[in-house]
């Protein structure tokens, strides 16, 4: 039993960062429409940055955050002017394979600056020592990472709801043309969006990359890990992506310590594959009606 | 756009792929060409036609998918890796010759796709791309942990020479797999073609253009689409067959994530939905990759500031292959088969080209 509670904590806990990715994901997709395969190379992209503020500026920790989290907004809005935006009205496959290009190209332009091997951060980022509750041990970071994704799905949900530019948001998710006729800026929204949505991916860059350190060949695979939760939770749906986040990682965890290891890494492609066959919409995803 | 004085008299002359002599020409020229290249390139040069060889075969298969039935998928490279295995251990347990290989790597390849695009008939769009995502990960897990004893597990397997099954001849150097590698992509290059203009292709298009409308005209939409994936994969197991006798030592790592992505990659900037865009894209693709390698080591040389510790060549590979995919989207969605249409038709009217 305490095996169990401990694995369900770990889960929920790796569920936090699942979820915080998936947000970013579900961010550009509600008003977009596009799918963002390159979200575990701008989380990472993030997290090197606040370390090269860190290890090669010498800045403090909480200027340094501030100004990685600057940096992550500007590349979200460069990455939309420059790659998204000629795309506007393309093929589907054309946006697909516009973020697979840019995750690739990123992935090689991070190699050419921080190198293949692995990082840690200088100094541990998220205050506090592991504490251990009962039986149960949870380790700060993963805390932390919970805490902050959770926060950012109460901001988020705060901002669609209840600011001006959050309704326009959702007015151009719903249709382009009819919130450009009511004055909204497309273009302005769609900018946002992509610098939001990259601010919430350096943020779960830094969180992962604070725990586990941060390489090339590993953090973006973390990251995929986040589309079956997206699928599951439901491609438009906020809250979605964070129940999504939390039951893959409890899935995830629950399988790979009581039934086997090895079946860790894969449990959330079955969950996945499963969604895809039986419930393509995801639990709060909006069902497609296709009429003739 | 056809050239002054090319006339159709019969059904056949209006159906056939070359229409004139000179086409005819020009085909069988390119084909001697093409078959006495062993004879004055050397080893290095035959060993990358190999490389392309196989990729053509590959790209063929998913361009069949993606660019005719207007499915996506991201797991072409895992179909590939079906097709090496099967014939690794087919070839290493059970001694088969190649030509028992080659359709069984291809039956198998195209039976995982197929089970892999079952989806396809609920879902459609990047959910379909989900899906094929799903097989580039559970594909290899698979070959990784289900029976290590036989596929090797995380590492290389290790595949014989490919046997003819007469006498002992053996293919083993880089010249014999030429001669086998190139007519079987010329071959499968001639039925895409073929397939594209037949009625299994003509339905394909129709549920790429509009999958409601292709139903309605009585299009069997589960069947076609369970067939488009078969193709992909048996051609994915075709240039995996060819991948095991060519590399002789396979390893899941070869058959990434990051090599499907080149696969779209190359279709893309090839042409979707043209077989000549295939190959300009194939050659293209890979030969720029080949290119980045050879600068690589003389940029780190002479810039070392710009390129760090790491070394720039592991860098420069993905960053111009990011970046020419993307230029293409943006500028050139219809990729180089477009650009050739428009010069032969500029080149057919000049100079009176408006």
């Amino acid at each position: 039993m305490a095996e169990f509670t401990q694995y369900l904590m770990n889960g929920l806990m790796v569920g936090g960062v699942y979820g915080l990715i998936a947000l970013s994901i579900v961010l550009i997709y509600k008003s977009t429409r596009v799918f963002n395969f390159a979200v575990g190379d701008i989380m990472l992209l993030g997290g090197f940055v606040l370390w090269s503020l860190l290890a090669w500026l010498n800045l403090p920790l909480l200027p340094s955050l501030l100004f990685a989290l600057a940096i992550a907004f500007g590349i979200g809005l460069l990455i939309e002017r420059l790659a998204l935006r000629p795309l506007i009205g393309q093929p589907i496959l054309a946006a697909i394979m516009a973020t697979l290009a840019l995750s690739i190209f990123l992935k090689g332009a991070m190699i050419l600056i921080w190198g293949t091997g692995q990082i840690a951060y200088p100094t541990k980022i998220s205050p506090g020592t592991s504490m251990t509750l009962d039986t149960v041990t949870l380790s700060s970071g993963l805390l932390w990472a919970f805490l902050l994704a959770m926060a950012a799905f109460v901001v988020l949900v705060w901002f669609f709801q209840s600011t001006k530019m959050g309704l326009q948001m959702r007015a151009t998710a719903e249709d382009h043309q009819l919130a450009q006729s009511t004055g909204i800026s497309v273009k302005l929204v769609f900018g946002l969006t992509w610098a939001m949505a990259s601010l919430v991916c350096a943020l779960s860059g830094i969180s992962l990359g604070d725990r586990l350190g941060l390489s090339v060949g590993m953090t973006p695979l973390l990251a995929l890990k986040a589309f079956p939760a997206v699928f599951l939770g439901g491609l438009e749906s906020i809250p979605g992506a964070i129940v999504g986040g939390l039951a893959i990682g409890i899935l995830e965890n629950l399988v790979g310590g009581l039934i086997n290891p090895n079946l860790m890494e894969i449990t959330p492609y079955i969950i996945l594959l499963v969604i895809l066959l039986f419930r393509a919409e995801g639990l709060f995803g909006l069902k497609r009606i296709e009429r003739i | 756009m056809r050239p002054y004085g090319t006339y159709d008299e019969t059904y056949a002359q209006d159906m056939a792929v070359c229409r004139t002599r000179l086409q005819w020409c020009i085909l069988i020229g390119w084909l001697v060409l093409l078959l006495s290249l062993p004879l004055f390139l050397g080893e290095w040069m035959i060993n990358f036609m190999n490389f392309i060889g196989i990729s053509v075969i590959a790209a063929l298969g998913l361009n069949i998918l993606t660019g005719y039935a207007g499915q996506i998928s991201l797991g072409q490279a895992a179909f590939i890796g079906v097709g090496a295995y099967t014939t690794g251990m087919l070839a290493r347990y059970l001694l088969f010759p190649m030509w028992i290989t080659l359709p069984c790597a291809a039956l198998a390849a195209g039976l995982v796709g197929l089970i892999f695009g079952l989806p396809s008939l609920r879902i459609k769009g990047f959910y379909l791309a989900m899906a094929t995502l799903a097989a580039q990960f559970i594909i290899p897990w698979l070959i990784i942990n289900i029976r290590p004893d036989i596929t090797g597990g995380a590492h290389s397997f290790r595949v014989p020479a490919a046997t003819v099954g007469i006498g002992d001849i053996s293919l083993a150097t880089e010249t014999s797999l030429f001669y086998l590698i190139i007519p079987l992509a010329a071959l499968m290059t001639f039925f895409a073609k073929n397939l594209q203009r037949s009625r299994v292709g003509r339905a394909f298009i129709a549920i790429r253009d509009n999958d409601l409308a292709a139903e309605v005209m009585g299009i069997n939409l589960f069947s076609y689409k369970s067939l488009a994936f078969f193709i992909c994969s048996a051609f994915a197991g075709v240039a995996g067959c060819l991948w095991a006798y060519w590399m002789r030592a396979i390893a899941v790592d070869q058959f990434s994530l990051m090599e499907s992505i080149w696969y779209v990659g190359i279709i893309i900037v090839g042409g979707l939905g043209s077989t000549s865009g295939v190959i300009m894209g194939t050659v293209f693709i890979r030969g720029l990759d080949r290119l980045v390698k050879i600068i690589g080591p003389s940029i780190e040389g002479a810039v070392p500031q710009l390129t760090g510790p790491w070394g720039a060549t592991a860098a420069l590979g993905p960053m111009v292959f990011g970046l020419v995919v993307l230029l293409f989207i943006i500028l050139e969605p219809r990729g180089l088969s477009h650009r050739w249409e428009i010069f032969k038709a500029s080149y057919r009217l000049w100079p009176f080209s408006y």
